[in-house]
């Protein structure tokens, strides 16, 4: 929905960005495990899940991005205000923006957290 | 505000001394509570949000007396001075306790409260359902504390690890039954509570209050309660797995028959983990409504706030494993849960840094709430350091399992969670009592808990890191923590003297003492309209908010409101009402009926606790009466009290508006409650497929070759037959809606007899291929989901059942449609169940 000729932001996207963190998380912890099941050749490379995991993190990366930048472009182009605790539509609008913006940084560091542990660990250990 | 009063037609009589003393004498009468034993019929905010409260802290003592006597016994090494079976069953409930029946329960007792005070509401949307919950915590919890008496109590840890838990020759007795079903109960209340609050947040703020002008409290109750809907039906899950292995023999951990212990300490974290954050961001949520206070400004960065809330929410849903790390998993595993597990101090530390930054902007009042938060946020920051020691795996597995992790989560838990609770409990004594708690008792309190707490748990990381272990009953003197022992000892009874003060000074009479002045703290918002002593009413009139700290900000307010200036000053039809708003702006959308005091909630709550308690010590024929009777009676209750047609499609409800007073579908409460509620169903059910999908992954072939599995036949026959079933829900509602409502009542009655047929079939599956749950983890798998869906399609024939009825007596109408709407909802889910059931059980094998 449109208004002020931006996006309306609500409740849904307000939590985006960590909802792809959410999913991001999750993808990786089920792949590695399914992966690594039954565990019984630990030195194995699991070389295909991290190249997967990669991508889907480079994905979840892009997309948080595109939320961020959306978040921070409609906050600038009103003004880009810290204040937002007036009466009015302008300023909730301001305030879900900027929160947004706030969560997308979150989620795009802890993205890169969560994809850290690939780097590290080649086989299933 | 005054400006738009003016305007209002009925303004000349508000200012009419007679009119007001009339509309106060009529709201009075509305929500009085009832007197004499119809008391306990009460299902006020006010009356059932302080039992709730006291009921919690009762708990919470008996808890921590456990916690003396475990104490008393390691003060010295190779002491004796309770039995090693005793001291088990002590720490087993000292944890138990002060998780499921203090910490999360006091969040929920005090949000009853307080929310509807914070959004100027006359009570929450279903006050009903908030008795229920009380009266299933009251049992639930006398059943799992009692047993202790009798020698009884769960022994092997709150988390129960089986096999120690599941296997008899371990575990003899009704222990880890009790501690099931016992709890089990609870967190059914606890997922009642989580709707209310959710509905209540979203939908009963006052007209103005847009989400940017919301208290910082109603966003962590929003957060948390979310929190709950998502955490606890994982356990719920588990504790169905668990029980039927306890009263059944279903080999769901049992290794020789393909079962895993690690799947129930998977399904415990997943709400164990969020759990800690479910505890401390509503205490976090009370630091954020008193710091403002006593720094007399608005918070400094209530975006970064909020993103402290929605981020620790989110990610509190990584950590799970964090408690695992020396089970065995692959070290890439354990990573990404310490990479979570490292992120979550991120948005925890922000909130802190803005309580100090507010703080530090303001000019600070020095007062005993204001003492108890300084206190927190020293304590809780050690906690939260050692935390991102323990979340590194290799420390980790040096301190796992020894008292350096007591002294953790104590640090956490006490600093994060008791040290603001009591200071919430100072803060806002006034508004449940009218008066201010003691000053220098407050005080004297403080220093000895603070000095008594360090006391005890500092030296606990030395005991930790010397190798003393946790849940031992005592220990050789030789490891050399005697003396820190001692001094942890010491502490605690330190520690208790100071909560010993603070029940003094809340129990005490106070004779003729005075009232305290109305808004004591000079806060800013709108909890603080509570008269001293308060009005059961809540609000004189319902206000219009344009501002975060409206008593400060918006002139003349406190006077507007009294005088009945806003909306709802008046009960003229003698009917308890509060306003309905939109979820962005608050915009007032209807004017909602709240039901009044009512015994069916309480009657309700005891047969559905005896059918637990009958279970745990499988009394089968009392527990298939209580089943049916707590069924009956949740449907009598729903019957008279809910969905009621009001005697006029609309009312004035002052400032010149009219709103209407029936609203069905995404419109109406009811509807959110049953969307929020099936999404809770629908995480326990993916719990259960969690369970499927865990076996199917750490077994090389699941489902074992030698075995025959629900066939792909009749599972077929019930798809279809449930895909019937789902279609005349919808049809119902549409024909219905459309005035047809001949054939809405068809579809009704045909829906109710295709869905039993649909779980009948659905059951038949495993039944006609001879699948024996006893046999292996394989069949019992099949069989829990296929129970768990047959079981839906059950309540969703008694559902339609229930709208034929009701439109038969009249009591559903094409215009007054509450009911069907939200059962074609429940069917959605169903729907969705039914999908996820076939598709995982018949067609995935055949594929694989």
């Amino acid at each position: 929905m449109q208004v002020f000729g931006k996006t309306q932001d609500n409740l849904w996207t307000l939590v985006a960005a960590p909802t792809i963190w959410g999913f991001h998380f999750l993808f990786s912890y089920f792949l590695a495990a399914y992966r690594c099941a039954p565990n019984d050749d630990v030195f194995r490379n699991i070389g295909g899940t991290r190249m997967a995991i990669s991508g889907v993190t480079a994905v979840c990366l892009l997309l948080i991005l595109l939320i961020a930048r959306r978040a921070w472009r409609e906050w600038r182009a009103d003004g880009g205000g810290y204040s937002n605790n007036q009466d009015t539509p302008e300023a909730r609008e301001r305030f879900l923006e900027f929160s947004t913006l706030l969560l997308a940084a979150l989620s795009f560091a802890a993205v890169v957290f969560e994809t850290l542990p690939v780097l590290v660990f080649w086989d299933c250990r | 505000m005054t400006d738009t009063t003016d305007q209002s037609p009925t303004f000349a009589d508000k200012e009419d001394e007679a009119v007001r003393r009339a509309q106060e004498d009529r709201l009075r009468a509305v929500w009085a509570a009832p007197k004499g034993w119809r008391y306990w019929s009460a299902v006020n905010n006010t009356e059932v949000g302080i039992w709730y409260t006291a009921l919690s802290f009762i708990f919470m003592l008996f808890a921590g007396v456990l916690a003396l006597i475990m104490r008393a016994q390691l003060a010295l090494p190779e002491n004796d001075l309770v039995t090693p079976d005793f001291y088990n069953q002590a720490f087993t409930l000292h944890g138990t306790a002060m998780m499921f029946l203090f910490a999360v329960p006091i969040f929920e007792a005090v949000a009853i409260i307080l929310l509807p005070q914070l959004l100027g509401a006359r009570d929450l949307p279903f006050p009903r359902l908030s008795a229920f919950g009380f009266w299933c915590f009251l049992i639930g919890g006398v059943f799992v504390m009692g047993s202790i008496f009798f020698g009884q109590a769960p022994s092997s840890g709150w988390f129960m690890y089986p096999p120690l838990t599941t296997e008899e020759e371990f575990t003899p007795g009704y222990g880890p039954d009790i501690w099931l079903l016992g709890l089990s109960f609870i967190e059914i209340a606890s997922l009642a509570a989580a709707v209310e609050l959710i509905v209540g947040t979203l939908k009963c703020r006052p007209p103005g209050m847009r989400l940017n002008l919301m208290p910082l409290y109603a966003w962590y109750v929003l957060v948390v309660a979310g929190m709950i809907l998502f955490a606890f039906p994982p356990l719920i899950a588990g504790d169905i797995l668990f029980e039927l292995e306890r009263l059944f023999d279903w080999p769901f951990f049992d290794p020789s028959r393909g079962g895993d212990p690690v799947l129930w300490q998977h399904l415990f974290w997943i709400f164990g983990h969020p759990e800690v954050y479910i505890v401390f961001l509503p205490a976090i949520a009370l630091v954020a409504m008193i710091v403002p206070t006593f720094a007399q400004r608005p918070i400094l960065g209530y975006s970064w706030i909020v993103l402290a809330a929605v981020g620790t929410g989110f990610i509190s849903f990584g950590l799970w494993v964090h408690h695992m790390y020396t089970t065995g998993l692959p070290s890439i595993s354990l990573g990404f849960f310490s990479a979570a597990s490292e992120a979550v101090a991120i948005p925890t530390g922000v909130q802190i840094f803005v309580f100090i930054a507010t703080l530090l902007t303001g000019h600070v009042i020095h007062s005993v709430p204001m003492l108890f938060v300084s206190g927190a946020l020293a304590n809780f920051v050690i906690g939260g350091l050692t935390g991102v020691m323990v979340a590194l795996a290799p420390f980790d597995w040096q301190a796992h399992d020894t008292y350096f992790v007591v002294a953790h989560l104590h640090y956490v838990l006490i600093g994060g969670m008791l040290f603001p609770v009591v200071a919430g409990v100072y803060y806002y004594w006034p508004l449940v009592s009218g008066r201010k708690l003691s000053d220098r008792p407050g005080r004297i309190a403080f220093w000895l808990m603070f000095a008594g707490f360090n006391l005890a748990f500092l030296p606990m990381h030395y005991s930790g890191l010397a190798g003393m272990p946790r849940r031992v009953w005592t220990y050789p003197e030789s490891l050399g923590v005697g003396t820190a022992n001692m001094i942890s000892s010491v502490g605690a009874f330190v520690f208790a003297s100071g909560i010993l003060i603070i029940v003094w000074d809340v129990l005490r009479p106070r004779g003729k003492e005075p009232y305290a002045k109305r808004n004591p703290w000079n806060a800013g918002t709108l909890e603080w309209l509570v008269e001293m002593p308060g009005e059961s009413w809540g609000v004189r009139s319902i206000p219009a908010v344009t501002s975060r700290y409206p008593i400060w900000e918006q002139p003349n307010f406190i006077d507007d409101v009294d005088k009945g200036r806003f909306y709802l000053p008046d009960a003229a039809e003698m009917k308890r009402e509060t306003i309905i708003t939109s979820v962005l702006d608050g915009k007032p959308l209807q004017c909602l009926r709240v039901p009044g005091p009512s015994f069916m909630p309480m009657i309700a709550a005891v047969f559905t606790g005896a059918m637990f308690i009958f279970a745990t010590f499988h009394w089968w024929a009392a527990t298939i009466v209580a089943m049916g009777l707590s069924t009956i009676s949740i449907m009598v209750w729903l019957w008279r009290g809910t969905s009621l047609i009001p005697e006029k499609p609309e009312k004035d409800v002052g400032l010149g508006l009219k709103l209407p007073l029936y609203k069905s579908g995404p419109h109406s409460v009811g509807w959110w409650a049953m969307f929020i509620m099936m999404m809770g169903d629908a995480t326990a059910f993916l719990g259960l497929v969690f369970g499927y999908y865990y076996f199917f992954t750490i077994h090389a072939d699941f489902p074992p070759p030698s075995t025959v599995g629900p066939g792909v036949l009749w599972p077929s026959v019930a798809f279809g037959l449930f895909a019937v079933a789902w279609s005349t829900a919808l049809g119902a509602r549409l024909s219905n809606q459309a005035g047809r409502v001949g054939r809405a009542r068809v579809l009704m009655a045909a829906g109710a007899l295709v869905a039993l047929a649909a779980s009948a079939a659905l059951l038949w599956g495993p039944y006609v291929t001879g699948l024996r749950p006893t046999a292996h983890v394989y069949p019992a798998t099949v069989w829990v989901i296929t129970i768990w869906t047959a079981a839906h399609g059950v309540a969703g024939s008694l559902m339609l059942g229930y709208c034929l009825a009701r439109s038969l007596a009249g009591r559903m109408t094409p215009a007054h449609d509450i009911d069907i709407f939200n059962v074609a909802l429940y069917w959605h889910f169903v729907g969705f169940t039914v999908i996820v059931t076939v598709g995982t059980l018949a067609y995935l094998p055949v594929l694989m």
